[in-house]
């Protein structure tokens, strides 16, 4: 009696794993059998690189890939020494409570809605950017790679400073003991054994910025282009989604919208791997 | 190490810092200097009394209380659908699954969890369409479509933050029951479950968080700027966050922007105190927050 209830349960714990694991695959099979018109009528490589202009008969994605790597590296360039510095302040450099009271800082930065960055985006950064980039909207790609990497670094330094705790202690010991600074432990023993660490951090980050969609939608100027300047308006892969809902479902242009949801699945599965490469190789030199 | 070099690395530990608290601040800041003037019941409830508002005798017309009721169903929804599947998910990796079949779930959680949240609002937006065309004419976009493409943006954190607490937990707690005679089962329902409760909470709060912070997913399955109090699963409805972009594009005049304001330090207010509780419950679990999109 006892092992059928188990046997039951089992069944139904394993059940409910693959439901879960079927909704990854579903959710990219239809993202390829919508643009599968798309993919069989048009040359597959004319959607990847050419322009986007629906009046011409051309649905090409290039200038939304374009800008959404452009936006994205952006905002990792910029975030990338803030999170670092941070990081150094809160493990080594800054006194003891303010690096601590920066860290509950920093985490509950990771509550903040994205729809809020836009929101303030639009109304603080966009007249600054406006006054400072000579005419314009101010919404462009340096808005929101700006807004971004405030999205971003709260990601970057937590994962930074995770990988700056695991460094082992007999190590920093022994720099301690050889009478190391505070800036020498962190730039000769600490960051190059967190080296790892900090690449993950890096990589989840651009996961992170290319994923989103409202900071993007709401105050990089949506005009579908690839950007010649950084104060170009500019439009991503996620805002296009947001933007093309045609009402004819059969258009071609409804179509694309769903090679552009192919392109974000495959961008994000890369990132995925890459960060499982990196953690792999982590473990396999300890 | 030369000294200055010292001081200058010091100099941009402290300049980073600064920045960053500047960023935040001139967010946080601006937004309530903004709004805190417009935050009352009236913004709530408009002209309507509250009690009328809450029993549903009366409809609000120019309050933000539709938004916050579509919000709250919508988060409730969501995680109606998820909590069990994720939970379920999250034992069977940890308990009964071989090495294999984790490998290759893992990685399907992982991509799963690094999907744009916009990916999955327009595969609930197509799931829409599909069923239009070849079941029924009345299915579209709807309450009930969201709240099943949330479950989905939230099915890896509860997958993995149970995992993980399970996984965690020491042997000496693993073993100590199953020594005395119970079964497999048994043992998950007695004893491991209660012991990883902490972190299985801090997975829900999280997931919790995301379903009311997120607008990619709804805005292309069911979220309209008007729509009233949710009357069925089938309709479309309001939400906080929706209403915050809608009024940021268009807004008519300044005094509905500032409801705009109110109703982003209302967001603001309900996600950092799930985000600040669940890191409180379970420090090393939120890990997996960052990995979203």
């Amino acid at each position: 009696m006892n092992s059928i209830k188990e046997t039951i349960v089992e069944r139904a714990l394993l059940l409910s794993t693959i439901v879960s694991g079927a909704v990854t695959l579903i959710i990219f099979g239809f993202m390829f059998f919508m643009a599968l018109p798309l993919l069989r009528e048009g040359n597959i490589f004319q959607i990847l690189t050419g322009e986007w202009s629906p009046g011409g008969g051309s649905y090409g994605i290039l200038p939304m890939i374009v800008s959404t790597l452009a936006i994205s590296c952006l905002s990792v360039a910029i975030s990338f020494p803030v999170s670092i510095g941070c990081s150094g302040f809160i493990g080594v450099l800054g006194p003891r409570r303010l690096g601590r009271s920066l860290r509950r800082i920093v985490q509950v930065m990771t509550g903040i809605p994205t729809v809020i960055y836009g929101f303030v985006g639009i109304f603080l950064l966009v007249p600054i950017v406006r006054e400072l980039g000579g005419g314009g909207s101010g919404m462009s790609v340096i808005t929101a790679a700006l807004m971004l990497s405030v999205l971003i670094s709260p990601t970057m330094i937590l994962f930074f400073n995770d990988s700056f705790e695991r460094v082992p202690a007999p190590y920093l010991d022994a720099t301690d003991g050889l009478g190391a600074s505070a800036v020498q432990k962190l730039v000769y023993v600490i960051i190059p054994n967190a080296k790892k660490g900090i690449i993950i951090g890096l990589i989840l980050a651009f996961g992170r910025a290319m994923g989103d969609t409202l900071v993007a939608l709401m105050i990089a100027g949506n005009s579908a282009q690839v950007p010649g300047s950084i104060f170009d308006s500019t439009r991503t892969l996620t805002a296009h989604i947001a933007l093309v809902i045609a009402a004819d479902y059969e258009s071609l242009e409804f179509k694309s919208i769903f090679a552009c949801g192919m392109v974000l699945y495959l961008f994000a599965s890369a990132i995925v791997i890459g960060i499982r490469y990196f953690a792999f190789r982590e473990r396999g030199v300890e | 190490m030369k000294g200055y070099v010292e001081k200058l690395v010091i100099g941009f530990s402290w300049f980073s810092m600064m920045t960053l608290l500047f960023a935040v601040a001139s967010i946080i800041g601006y937004l309530c200097l903004k709004g805190y003037s417009s935050l009352d019941v009236r913004l709530i409830f408009g002209d309507t009394s509250a009690l009328d508002a809450l029993l549903l005798r009366k409809q609000v017309f120019n309050g933000l209380f539709p938004a916050m009721a579509g919000t709250l169903v919508l988060v409730v929804m969501s995680v109606v659908w998820a909590i069990p599947v994720g939970i379920a998910t999250g034992i069977y990796l940890a308990e009964y699954a071989n090495a294999r079949i984790k490998g290759v779930f893992n990685l399907f959680f992982d991509v799963l969890a690094g999907i744009p949240s916009i990916v999955i609002g327009l595969f609930g937006f197509a799931l829409a369409v599909f069923l239009h065309k070849h079941f029924s004419r009345t299915i579209q976009p709807c309450l009930l479509l969201s709240s099943v493409a949330l479950a989905f943006l939230v099915l890896p954190y509860l997958i993995r933050t149970t995992q993980m607490a399970l996984e965690g937990l020491p042997e000496s707690t693993r073993f100590g029951a199953l020594a005395l005679g119970a079964t497999k089962l048994q043992n998950i329902y007695y004893v491991l479950l209660p012991k990883s409760l902490s972190g299985i909470m801090s997975g829900v709060i999280l997931a919790i968080g995301r379903c009311a912070e997120d607008t990619a997913v709804i805005m292309l399955t069911g979220v309209v700027a008007s729509a009233g109090v949710p009357r069925s699963l089938l309709s479309s409805y309001e939400a906080l966050p929706f209403y915050i972009y809608y009024i940021s594009s268009q807004y008519t005049g300044p005094e509905e922007l500032l409801t705009g304001y109110a109703a982003s330090i209302i967001l603001l207010i309900i996600c950092i105190v799930l985000f600040s509780a669940a890191f409180l419950i379970k420090k090393r679990l939120t890990y997996i927050a960052f990995y979203r999109t």
